[in-house]
């Protein structure tokens, strides 16, 4: 599948915003991080800019965003639509949680419920995210159990690296914060391994002799194509540069999205003069990792239309 | 609504004969013809008199060979929206342009409300289903739905474009959901067959499979394999596929 950057920095961007405060539900309870004021407002503002700025580069996928407003519509049968209330939703509740505890500054009780509200929305909004991939039948790389996971897990670790940046430059980190998400990380990680896994293993049911219908009559190959230039279908379909270096850029992803930041929360840990930096470029390089990870999400995928262009598997 | 209806009595669709079918395309011309000017119009074209031309269409034509040897045979295959009883393109769609209608089962878009965010053309199997980026609208095969109502043409034009200018006759338009129509009788007849059934949209369209033949050929002389025509990686991505390849 075509990789629209649009869409991957949604999907990466958002995953960041939701993943922070699906955390804020569980850390402000745990007390691993801090409940001050000051820690809320930094933190919501990056969880708001995260979210805020995704949302609206998903509308520059879109061929006529003036009309995005329709898409909240029919949360009834689809999963775009359900993830477009939900994402309201949540944003709703994150200003809720602005409201009650940065700006009036309630009871802790209030704060963790409100935290708890918008936590919830935001497993949601990243549960029907993953939910639009993983229900497409054509694409057998989405549509499997690990999908799902994989969503959840990496919004998780992305979300908590950047927590633990916000923790570490303007409050006093609680000593278990960096470890617990060096194991996010590591749990992301494991799950990812796991779908690409998957997915070396399976290949679609579908073959060129299934779409066509004629595979009881032998093997079919391409003779003649219908078009003399790539058409849609092929350009949103058919995409092929990063599969070819799939196993490059896993390596790449893993590198930095794994290995660098879980390096980096260790040396902090070891230098405490360095925290602040190294929270910051785990953050950065966990976000490039993930970044890399959501490329191949779409470059790795293959659709079943394809199978009408080329006789290779699905 | 983009729920799906309950199915109805009628299920309009079209029967392809693999058997006749001659791979002339004169059904994608009449197809391209007829809806740019009608309803669903204009259908674009980018860069038509260039190297690369492109453009949105309904229905393409695909010539593949099956089998091998004495068995082999070269088969011309039309490919369009099937109007599946299943249609997840409809499901998917998060505004409601996306719909197949309850009384004969057409899948169409309401062009007026598409957003353009591409999710039908990803839930179809088939490729059916073509962006249109000058109008930033996903577009589609109508079934003619301007046509076969028409009650201002004469009965027997009353059918798909396609279907009224294949000089073959291998394209058949009806009602699968009576058994009794002609169509249905055709795809009892010659086993007509569902395309992908295995992934569940229960498409209403049928391929008639081509007949058995008899006789037989030489034996086949093999070339070299062909070079590509156009060389991979231009611009950006060629840039990062050469970087990435040292």
């Amino acid at each position: 599948m075509h990789p629209a950057f649009s869409v991957i920095l949604f999907t990466v961007a958002s995953g960041i915003g939701y993943g922070m405060l699906m955390l804020l539900a569980l850390f402000l309870p745990a007390r691993l991080v801090p409940a001050d004021r000051l820690f809320g407002a930094v933190t919501l503002g990056l969880a708001l800019a995260c979210i805020g700025g995704g949302l609206l580069s998903s509308t520059a996928h879109l061929g006529r965003p003036e009309r995005a407003w329709r898409a909240f519509s029919q949360w009834r049968s689809s999963w775009l639509s359900r993830e477009g209330v939900l994402a309201v939703a949540s944003l709703g509740a994150l200003a809720l949680l602005a409201l009650v505890w940065p700006i009036l500054g309630e009871s802790a009780m209030c704060v963790g419920t409100t935290a708890a509200l918008a936590g919830l929305l935001a497993a949601a909004t990243v549960g029907a995210t993953a939910m639009i991939y993983r229900s497409l039948k054509p694409i057998a790389q989405w549509h499997n159990a690990w999908t799902m996971p994989c969503y959840l897990t990496i919004s998780l670790a992305s979300g908590g690296l950047w927590l633990n940046f916000v923790v570490t430059a303007v409050g006093r980190p609680h000593p278990l914060l960096p470890g617990i998400v060096a194991g996010l990380i590591v749990l992301a990680a494991f799950v990812k391994g796991r779908w690409w896994l998957h997915n070396d293993r399976t290949q679609s049911l579908s073959t060129i002799g299934t779409a066509t219908g004629l595979g009881a009559l032998g093997q079919v190959r391409p003779l003649d194509p219908p078009h003399t230039a790539a058409n849609y279908i092929m350009k949103e379909m058919g995409f092929r540069i990063a599969r070819k270096h799939a196993f490059k850029l896993r390596r790449i992803a893993g590198g930095l999205g794994v290995l660098a930041p879980v390096l980096l929360i260790l040396a902090g840990a070891l230098l405490p003069v360095l925290k602040p930096a190294t929270a910051l470029l785990a953050a950065l390089a966990g976000t490039v990792g993930v970044l890399v990870e959501r490329w191949l999400f779409f470059a790795e995928a293959r659709h079943v239309a394809m199978l009408y262009y080329k006789a290779d598997a699905a | 609504m983009t729920t799906l209806p309950t199915p109805g009595a009628v299920r309009l669709g079209l029967v392809i004969d693999l058997d006749i079918c001659v791979g002339c395309h004169a059904c994608a011309v009449n197809c391209k013809e007829w809806n740019t000017g009608g309803n669903a119009g204009p259908l674009t074209d980018y860069q038509p008199y260039e190297a690369q031309p492109d453009g949105v269409w309904f229905n393409r034509i695909h010539s593949y060979e099956v089998g091998d040897g004495p068995a082999g045979q070269t088969v011309h295959f039309p490919r369009s929206c099937l109007h599946c009883d299943n249609a997840e393109c409809v499901t998917v769609c998060p505004t409601g342009a996306s719909l197949k209608r309850a009384e004969d089962g057409i899948v169409l878009i309401n062009e007026d409300i598409c957003i353009g965010c591409k999710l039908c053309s990803w839930a179809c199997p088939y490729g059916a289903r073509e962006f249109d980026t000058d109008v930033g609208v996903m577009r589609k095969c109508t079934l003619c739905v301007d046509r076969i109502y028409d009650e201002a043409r004469p009965e027997a034009e009353r059918v798909p474009a396609c279907v009224s200018t294949c000089p073959v006759s291998a394209r058949h338009f009806g009602d699968l959901g009576d058994p009794t129509s002609d169509v249905s009788r055709l795809v009892a007849e010659r086993e007509g067959m569902a395309l992908m059934p295995e992934l569940g949209y229960r498409p209403t369209n049928r391929y008639l499979p081509p007949r058995a033949k008899g006789g037989g050929c030489s034996a086949h002389a093999k070339g070299p394999a062909l070079e590509p025509a156009m060389p991979e990686g231009t611009g950006f991505l060629g840039w990062l596929d050469r970087l990435l390849s040292a």
